[in-house]
């Protein structure tokens, strides 16, 4: 309820009665912030400073962009699509059938390498139209069950390769169902080429999320096999395949580490590959490729950052260049309060 | 339907019938505050989204993030705004207690006692003294004067503060003290409403007192709740009217929440948003169901069972709503309501706001509509109080042809007038007499010996305290008799008869017996066009109308001031005539008006007293700021036309003559009004295209009329009209009036200072109150307080302007950052196979939401796209804010198609950067989560430096 009101009285000849506010009336306390006077720096984009900021961008990209293009082409990449090559010939109407059936699957496929090839030379398999980020696939898997050996049953989130008759699948999930199970082995000149395939995983994967108490258990136990299956005896952070599967791909084409072959490949060489072509991926016209590579500082082969690098820094020198034509050319005072919309002339030639 | 209180009625049997006097205001009890808080929160459509969303996502069939990130941001918002209702309710809590628990003197059982004021019941006997705030409405039976009058103030009722008289009924008249607790009848009265200032019901005291007569009551006989007794010793009443039911329960209402006109924005945008989503779902999800059925049926890893569930079909939709439901950002909320109430503090904190006289800082009671402020289009303003100190100050004077004051700006400190007066000047001494007794001036000795006035107008006050600093001091009022100390010497007048003042005559006068020498005397003043028709043929009348002249157009407020020497014979005559017709019940205002005018003829003008309200410092420059911003002022007052007119002069809100041009619309009848505003539409109508500063007036009759009859044609005025002058107008009609501007979409913002302003500032978008003189009714009622008129100019350009551009950017942002990482998951759904997978997981997009984003960007609060400076010299640059040019459909269009464009760029990069080897679904988040940050990041960098450099933009 209102209980003010003006009540005092004032003397004869005194100022009219003033309500007192009954407002706290204290000042509020002085800070810069409070008045919102912080110290600011605001810096005006004058076509000096535009010009000069795109040329500096310009000048910096290009030569990135040049040296990137230049090593990703140095890359020397070998690769062989050999799904469909690898089907003997009676198969070839049906390859679902001849993957599914128990026939010899072994296949030979010469690779001829066209340049020089430095150690190391990595190894990989390559898939086409494999969907790992599928929804139902990509979270089937238990991140804990790996780690450490009492949580061998949190495997709720695997369904549907969670348990086989009551007892929990370890590892458990479709992302380890479907481990990829071709296997590569090369030779050259029929001197066989030793492929290293310790470290192919990362090494915090090792460490941290795969358990070295950990043992495969139940897996593959199923009438229907997804992939590969595992030595129940080898603990799960020497699994490197499994590790190296496990890290789902991002898009429906990745190549995963196979192994590293650690001698020199000579321009001409011709590399025997063996190869057991177990993986059904004929059902879904998915693609295999095997894929040998050497590396860069910038990585694999891979000219779009080179590209990028130079449409950017490109653009920009040209931006730069067509602003200073532009400032040149057609020069005015900056900050004319002229141009101001209120003191234009309305339909007085306004020549901007 | 009628109600019946018996009076001092002990049975209680009224007492079930009506509520008791507790007072709620509040809006929740303890046992509803949950339910009904929800209920509340859960009306607005973006909360009910986001909770369908929650409620989702605890089936972990289709939620692709984990449901803590968004149950955790909704119970905070939730918990936040429960809390701040609650904190509000326990204050309104706090203050009925207050209010309820005042001790009273009530009468029980025939024995004074002192009770709670929430335990009074309809029908008691309620005592109180002077100063004491009346608890509920009453019915008078019993004042301590003698003539059964009391002196009350209404100013938290009706923002008048001048002191009203109220009566006893005359059944009541000559009751003796004893007997009052006593008294028994019946009270019929209506049915509770809220119309202050109408009561008609009547009463019936039962015997012994008066014999069954029936005694009509009206307002007049009663005090009601939150007037303040003055002057009056005690008075006894019979409570009428208790509880919320009281005239003023009944007309309070609660204020609707406000919304901005940037809020109703965004919600658009919001809703546009949603839809935006809707159709994506439909889409992807309709997409999504065909590829499952074609591909992924053969991709024997993901293992489809061949027969789902019958939710089948529901589940990629759900799933990609899920996975859009980031596009509207429930951050927005959040962020949104803290940098508002951070504007809102700005505005407590700025030091150039504060009342130096005083030492009042201004403050923002409403945080939650800054931006309007940036967006006015029209301003209502108060004029007393308001625009002007209300202070009204004697200044000036011309006494029969002498001026004074004229040189030094103040004629109490004129030497020439202070020697006139020791010489004893017979006619200064007849002015003052004047200035001194003609009037309804009570003068109160306090108690240490001091003298104070309650005057009904402040010009009657500001008259007699200037004849008193010019030793004419009016010390006591005796009944009839007029005591004056003029000199050491004692004068006593009789006060025979007063004439009163009524807006049509425009003067008032008294009739006084000099107790000196026997003689009667009429004195009056008045309006200068009022008297100065009445002076006795052949006086020199002119130099008066010139002093009346010069001192209107100093805006000074005139009075012309005028006596006549009365016979006896002659005063007797009309003396019988002016009884008369003062009991006729017919016309009677009429009637009196007429004999009146009888005695008011042939007068001896004595001189014009020139009375100054002063503007306030800088009001007029103010306005004209203000206006150059494109703002459109609309002054509302209860004062005359006249002065009305002589202020909008004096302080820039219209042009003088050849510039500007007044409108008149007046008028008592329907026909006339129609006529006048018929005529002024069409002078508008044709002036509107030149550069003229063209204004109505128009007085509250003639509103009613308008605002009744005509209301098509007032609108279309008011739409022309970029300036008018609203005088004598009611507090509902100045609600109107906001009402009618906001009806034709215009963003209003009402200024007052006096509690008649308060309804005006609640029913604008923005209320303003000046702390000022009339109490604080108006600055608690309003949103915005401040001490001073001129601090308006710094609220709207500086913190409006600032508050719009902040939340356009921000609100506008927030879309962005949501709708960028949106799209990226949208893309990357195109890549896994539409099955609805989530690239990123939920830590990083609640890390993204609220730390790399939502955080970062609250530093645009402090940014600052010109310098206050700058904005105060080129008031202009507010048109932008006006015309919503920052935020609007097209600019948010804009952002939109910014974060499109930005979610395609990462996305491209990302995915060809990472194309083969290392294409792992964890790096590639991490890598699109990055350049998403930096991204968002320069924009919002950019769009600080963009800012910056406006002032540069401009010109482009």
């Amino acid at each position: 309820m209102n209980s003010d009101g003006p009540s005092s009285t004032s003397g004869v000849g005194g100022s009219a009665d003033l309500a007192t506010p009954r407002r706290n009336s204290k000042r509020p306390k002085y800070s810069k912030f409070t008045q919102q006077e912080l110290p600011a720096c605001k810096p005006i984009l004058t076509p000096g400073w535009v010009i000069s900021s795109f040329l500096l961008v310009g000048i910096v990209f290009i030569p990135i962009g040049l040296a990137s293009l230049l090593a990703s082409r140095n890359v020397v990449e070998l690769v062989d699509r050999y799904e469909t090559a690898c089907i003997p010939d009676g198969f070839k109407k049906d390859k679902v059938k001849f993957i599914q059936s128990d026939s010899n699957k072994t296949c030979n496929r010469n690779l001829r390498v066209k340049k020089d090839m430095k150690p190391p030379i990595y190894v990989y398999y390559q898939l086409d139209n494999f969907y790992q980020n599928h929804r139902r696939y990509v979270k089937s898997r238990s991140d804990q069950q790996l780690k450490s050996k009492n949580k061998e049953n949190e495997t709720d989130d695997c369904k549907p390769e969670a348990t086989i008759n009551g007892k929990a699948i370890l590892p458990c999930g479709l992302i380890a169902w479907s481990l990829f199970n071709d296997t590569y082995s090369f030779s050259r000149s029929s001197q066989k080429l030793q492929v290293n395939k310790k470290d192919i995983s990362w090494k915090s994967d090792r460490d941290h999320k795969f358990g070295k108490d950990v043992f495969p258990k139940n897996f593959q136990n199923r009438t229907v096999k997804g992939g590969a299956t595992l030595n129940a005896s080898i603990p799960l952070n020497k699994q490197e395949d499994l590790i190296v599967w496990m890290r789902t791909a991002a898009l429906p084409t990745f190549r995963k580490l196979y192994g590293k072959i650690e001698v020199e490949l000579k321009k001409g060489d011709v590399i025997q590959v063996t190869l057991e072509n177990n993986y059904n991926t004929y059902s879904f016209n998915g693609k295999k490729k095997l894929v040998l590579s050497t590396t860069k500082w910038i990585g694999g082969k891979n000219d779009f950052i080179g590209i990028a690098y130079l449409t950017v820094g490109g653009l920009c020198f040209l931006l730069a260049l067509s602003f200073g034509i532009i400032y040149f050319v057609k020069p005015r005072r900056l900050g004319d309060p002229t141009y101001l919309s209120w003191n234009r002339n309305p339909g007085g030639g306004s020549n901007n | 339907m009628k109600r019946c209180v018996y009076i001092n009625d002990d049975e209680d049997l009224s007492h079930d019938l009506y509520c008791d006097n507790r007072i709620s205001n509040t809006k929740y009890t303890l046992l509803n505050f949950l339910p009904k808080n929800l209920w509340e929160q859960f009306s607005r459509f973006m909360n009910q989204y986001f909770l369908l969303i929650a409620c989702l996502q605890l089936w972990p069939l289709i939620t692709p993030v984990n449901p803590a990130s968004t149950w955790g941001p909704l119970l905070f918002i939730f918990a936040v705004s429960a809390s701040k209702e609650a904190w509000d309710d326990y204050y309104r809590y706090l203050s009925d207690k207050k209010a309820n628990e005042k001790q009273v003197w009530v009468v029980k059982k025939g024995v004074k006692t002192h009770i709670q004021a929430q335990d009074i019941h309809v029908g008691n006997l309620v005592w109180l003294r002077e100063n004491d705030e009346v608890p509920c409405d009453l019915v008078l039976i019993g004042t301590s004067e003698p003539q059964g009058q009391c002196h009350v103030e209404t100013s938290a009722l009706d923002g008048e503060t001048d002191l009203k008289t109220r009566v006893i009924p005359s059944a009541c008249a000559g009751i003796e003290l004893e007997l009052l607790h006593k008294i028994k009848g019946v009270i019929e009265c209506p049915q509770p409403d809220k119309d202050i200032r109408r009561f008609d019901a009547n009463m019936r005291l039962f015997p012994p007192f008066i014999d069954n007569d029936v005694c009509p009551l009206t307002i007049k006989n009663t005090i009601l709740q939150s007037c303040y007794l003055r002057n009056t010793e005690w008075v006894c009443g019979v409570a009428v009217y208790a509880g919320n039911e009281t005239k003023l329960g009944m007309s309070r209402g609660v204020p609707e929440p406000k919304l901005t006109a940037m809020d109703a924005m965004i919600d658009k945008l919001t809703g546009a948003i949603f839809v935006f989503q809707i159709v994506v779902v439909i889409v992807l999800g309709i997409a999504g169901n065909f590829l499952k059925e074609t591909e992924a049926r053969k991709q024997w890893y993901v293992q489809y069972p061949n027969a789902g569930p019958w939710y089948e079909l529901l589940v990629i939709p759900l799933r990609f709503e899920l996975l859009c439901s980031i596009m509207i950002p429930i951050s927005i909320k959040v962020s949104l309501d803290l940098v508002k109430s951070i504007y809102a503090k700005f505005i407590d904190w700025d030091h150039e706001m504060i009342d130096i006289q005083t030492g009042t800082p201004s403050l923002a009671a409403n945080t939650a509509i800054s931006e309007d402020l940036g967006q006015v289009e029209y301003i209502l303003t108060d004029k007393t109080g308001t625009l002007t100190e209300n202070q009204m100050i004697f200044k000036r004077c011309c006494i029969s042809g002498t001026f004074y004051g004229n040189e030094n700006g103040d004629a109490l400190k004129d030497v020439k007038l202070l020697n006139a007066v020791s010489s004893g000047s017979p006619d200064v001494i007849r002015f003052l007499t004047v200035m001194s007794i003609c009037n309804t001036v009570i003068p109160l000795k306090s108690k240490n010996g001091g003298l104070s006035y309650k005057a009904q107008s402040q010009d009657e006050e500001a008259l007699v305290r200037a004849a008193a600093q010019l030793h004419m001091i009016f010390s006591k009022k005796n009944a009839n008799i007029l005591e004056i100390n003029f000199n050491a010497s004692l004068l006593q007048y009789e006060l025979l008869d007063t004439l009163e003042f009524t807006s049509d005559r425009k003067k008032m006068s008294i009739v006084v017996r000099d107790r000196q020498s026997g003689k009667i005397f009429l004195l009056s003043k008045g309006a200068d066009e009022a008297i100065l028709p009445c002076a006795c043929t052949g006086e020199q009348i002119r130099t008066f109308s010139e002093a009346v002249e010069q001192y209107a157009q100093l805006g000074l407020r005139t009075l012309c001031l005028a006596w006549r020497e009365l016979p006896e014979d002659k005063y007797q005559e009309w003396s019988l005539v002016f009884k008369e017709a003062n009991s006729t019940l017919v016309d009677r205002e009429w009637k009196v008006s007429e004999v009146c005018q009888r005695l008011e003829v042939d007068l001896e003008i004595l001189g014009v007293a020139a009375i100054e309200d002063r503007l306030q410092d800088g009001v007029p420059e103010t306005i004209e700021t203000l206006r150059k911003a494109g703002i459109n002022f609309w002054m509302l007052t209860g004062d005359k036309q006249n002065t009305a007119i002589q202020i909008a002069l004096s302080c820039n809100f219209v042009s003088p003559e050849p510039k500007g041009q007044l409108l008149l619309i007046n008028g008592k009848t329907e026909d006339e009004v129609c006529r006048n505003l018929e005529r002024v539409l069409l002078t508008m109508r044709i002036t509107n295209s030149e550069p003229k500063d063209v204004a109505f007036v128009i007085d509250g009759w003639a509103l009613e009329i308008a605002l009744k009859y005509h209301r098509n044609e007032f609108t279309e005025l008011s739409i022309l009209s970029k300036t008018a002058i609203c005088c004598r107008v009611t507090p509902s009609q100045k609600a109107q009036l906001v009402g009618l501007l906001k009806s034709c979409d215009y963003r209003t913002l009402a200024i007052g200072d006096g509690g008649n302003d308060v309804r005006m500032i609640q029913q604008a978008d923005i209320g303003v109150g000046i702390s000022g003189r009339e109490g604080l009714q108006a600055a608690r009622a309003a949103d915005y307080s401040i001490g001073r008129f001129r601090f308006l100019k710094r609220l709207i350009l500086v913190h409006g302007r600032y508050s719009y551009n902040r939340t356009a950017f921000l609100s506008q942002y927030c879309f962005y950052k949501s709708l960028l990482i949106c799209f990226i998951q949208i893309f990357f759904s195109f890549v896994s196979g539409v099955s609805g997978s989530s690239l990123f997981n939920s830590v990083s997009l609640m890390a993204y939401n609220v730390f790399y984003t939502s955080i970062p960007v609250l530093v645009s609060v402090l940014d600052k796209d010109l310098s206050e400076k700058t904005v105060m010299q080129h008031p202009q640059i507010l048109f932008y804010c006006q015309a919503g040019r920052l935020l609007n459909p097209s600019t948010f269009a804009g952002w939109f198609g910014r974060s499109l464009f930005h979610a395609i760029v990462v996305f491209l990069i990302t995915i060809h950067a990472y194309a083969n080897e290392k294409s792992e679904i964890e790096e590639v988040s991490m890598v699109a989560l990055s350049g998403c940050i930096w991204l968002q990041a320069f924009v919002v960098t950019i769009e600080t430096k963009n800012y910056f450099s406006s002032y540069h933009e401009f010109s482009v």
